[in-house]
């Protein structure tokens, strides 16, 4: 039981880490995500029904993702319209899409064929089903998050970190903005699309409308961990997200368990997730206006403090 | 070094709010020499920088750097050979990262690649670049720390790291109090000098543009209206230089601050 929440955070804690690229690396609204964890689930699921083997599914799927990630920061690019706008035209237009790849199909069942979920257990077969499928998921998603980290550290991946900040900067580094956007984006989409195929694997099938609202739950889980400690260090950040993903998972577990107890059904999670990011959010700006308050006082505190020095001196 | 001919910039043309902001400029910028820029507000100095470094596309006109024409380079092409320095001191550095990390990214121009740049000799480098501003023990501490000052002593820094054929400072001193300002312009000064860089700099204060650097252009509604260089200029004062523009454009100099800061 407790297995699976875990398992579910941490599927959902690759997407996370996708958005948490676009919307905090990049400072760039990317709805995208709506629709590429549902492509990454299709892409998936029909690669492995079709016998391609599971690890080709989860590279069809993450490369997949990319490409929906290209489409946007192309549209984004070329011509010059907001991210955000950019982003709801590739959500829209992959609907049809995921559609098209499942076969016009609403959803398809991975029950009948061997997938991810059916090979942790006889990987590690020294443990339950549910701590296999903990256990190989953990290894994944910290491959992920190791990867990541490593990448945010090189050259041209400080420069995404940088453009996000100040796109400035790098034009005055003599670097492409467009470049580097469509870099970021495509990456961001690809773990999205990734975590959708772990997700359509996991749950035994693909379907169609599976990216509903993902961009605001992983909105939560990012604030969630930003909650927890606060760092510039790349390899924090990252492991805060996981963390957020996880806590929200267990969130919406008790709300589904013991929602009920105070009249709330699985129909209110949506509103509950907006309620929390907006408190969130309220309470990060009420975070920092006090820290500004308490730079204030200390500032004022300092000169005062010199001034009765310098009469001392006098 | 710097041909620039014919350059007009019209903004929103063909409606209400059409504003000619140069007009057939023509400036030539000899390498080594060191300009300063002076006119009042809206006589078109920024536009001439945006056009030179290409943040907007020129409406008419070519600009040649180094018998190159640039004139439809995008930006981040022209800032190979283009350094520009804003007034805005956080324009210049990347706030959420740390003060090694921005050196690192300025340290060559042009996209990065997968390497960790920052290496332990790039480091020490740096150290001993960052102790003339005296942010050597605080290379970890994010910019966005620093004050106005000491953010643009590193911008001027990091952009004279990839030695740029041309310098633009636009007033990048005039958003500092006046002793960080003084600092930084030192800095300028010294690195113009080290380097033996080109230069083109937006100044309001009269005094300082006559005294320093080897040419002097005063602009005026989208106009260059004076350019004076070498004898001639060493012999300026302020009072001349406002009765140059009195006799020129036949009104007075509306820039009190000019006046204002000698």
């Amino acid at each position: 039981m407790i297995e699976g929440i875990f398992v579910e955070g941490l599927i959902f804690s690759i997407m996370v880490l996708g958005i948490l690229i676009s919307y905090r690396i990049l400072d760039l609204a990317d709805l995208t995500c709506d629709g590429s964890v549902a492509t990454g689930a299709a892409v998936a699921t029909m690669c492995i029904v079709n016998g391609l083997g599971i690890p080709m599914g989860l590279i069809m799927s993450f490369l997949v993702g990319v490409l929906c990630g290209l489409v946007t920061a192309t549209i984004h690019n070329k011509l010059h319209i907001p991210g955000l706008l950019a982003s709801i035209l590739t959500m829209t237009m992959l609907y049809s899409i995921n559609l098209r790849i499942l076969g016009n199909k609403a959803n398809v069942s991975l029950v009948r064929v061997d997938t991810l979920y059916r090979l942790f257990p006889k990987a590690f077969s020294f443990a339950s089903s549910d701590v296999a499928a903990l256990l190989g998921t953990l290894l994944f998603v910290l491959l992920v998050k190791v990867l990541m980290d490593v990448f945010f550290r090189t050259d041209i991946g400080q420069a995404i970190g940088a453009l996000g900040g100040n796109e400035q900067v790098i034009l005055s580094q003599g670097m492409n903005p467009a470049i580097l956007k469509v870099i970021g984006l495509g990456l961001s989409n690809g773990l999205i699309a990734l975590s959708g195929g772990m997700l359509a694997q996991y749950q035994g099938f693909a379907d169609a409308n599976l990216g509903q609202g993902m961009v605001v739950q992983g909105l939560a889980a990012i604030m969630i961990g930003e909650f927890l400690f606060s760092s510039n260090r790349i390899s924090l950040i990252t492991l805060r997200a996981i963390l957020g993903a996880i806590i929200y998972k267990a969130l919406m577990f008790l709300g589904r368990k013991y929602g009920y107890l105070i009249g709330i059904t699985p129909n209110d999670f949506k509103l509950l997730t907006g309620i929390l990011v907006i408190i969130s959010l309220a309470v990060a700006q009420t975070r920092a206006m006090a820290s500004n308050k308490g730079a204030r006082k200390k500032a004022i505190a300092r000169v005062l403090g010199e001034a009765k020095e310098e009469e001392k001196d006098a | 070094m710097l041909e620039i001919s014919h350059v007009t910039k019209v903004f929103f043309p063909g409606t209400v709010n059409e504003k000619v902001a140069l007009e057939d400029i023509n400036l030539t910028v000899n390498d080594g020499d060191v300009i300063c820029v002076i006119g009042s507000n809206g006589s078109g100095k920024s536009t001439l920088f945006n056009m030179i470094a290409g943040t907007f596309p020129v409406t008419s006109g070519t600009i040649k750097l180094a018998g190159k024409d640039i004139t439809h380079a995008p930006e981040y092409k022209r800032a190979f050979n283009i350094g520009r320095i804003f007034q805005d001191p956080t324009k210049g550095t990347s706030a959420n990262m740390s003060i090694q990390d921005n050196m690192n990214l300025a340290s060559s121009k042009g996209m990065k690649g997968l390497r960790f740049g920052l290496t332990k000799e790039r480091k020490a480098a740096f150290r001993e670049m960052l102790s003339t501003i005296g942010l050597e023990d605080r290379m970890e501490d994010n910019v966005g720390l620093l004050s106005g000052g000491q953010r643009q002593a590193l911008t001027l820094l990091m952009t004279t790291l990839s030695r740029p054929s041309l310098m633009l400072l636009d007033e990048h001193t005039a958003a500092l109090d006046p002793r960080n300002a003084e600092i930084v312009m030192n800095l300028t000064k010294e690195y113009i000098e080290r380097d033996h860089l080109t230069a083109m700099m937006v100044t309001h204060n009269m005094q300082f543009a006559i005294d320093y650097g080897n040419r002097l252009i005063m602009m005026d509604e989208g106009h260059i209206i004076m350019d004076v260089s070498g004898e001639e200029k060493s012999k300026l004062t302020v009072q001349a230089l406002v009765d140059e523009f009195r006799n020129i454009r036949n009104k007075e100099f509306d820039s009190d601050e000019g006046l204002l800061t000698n």
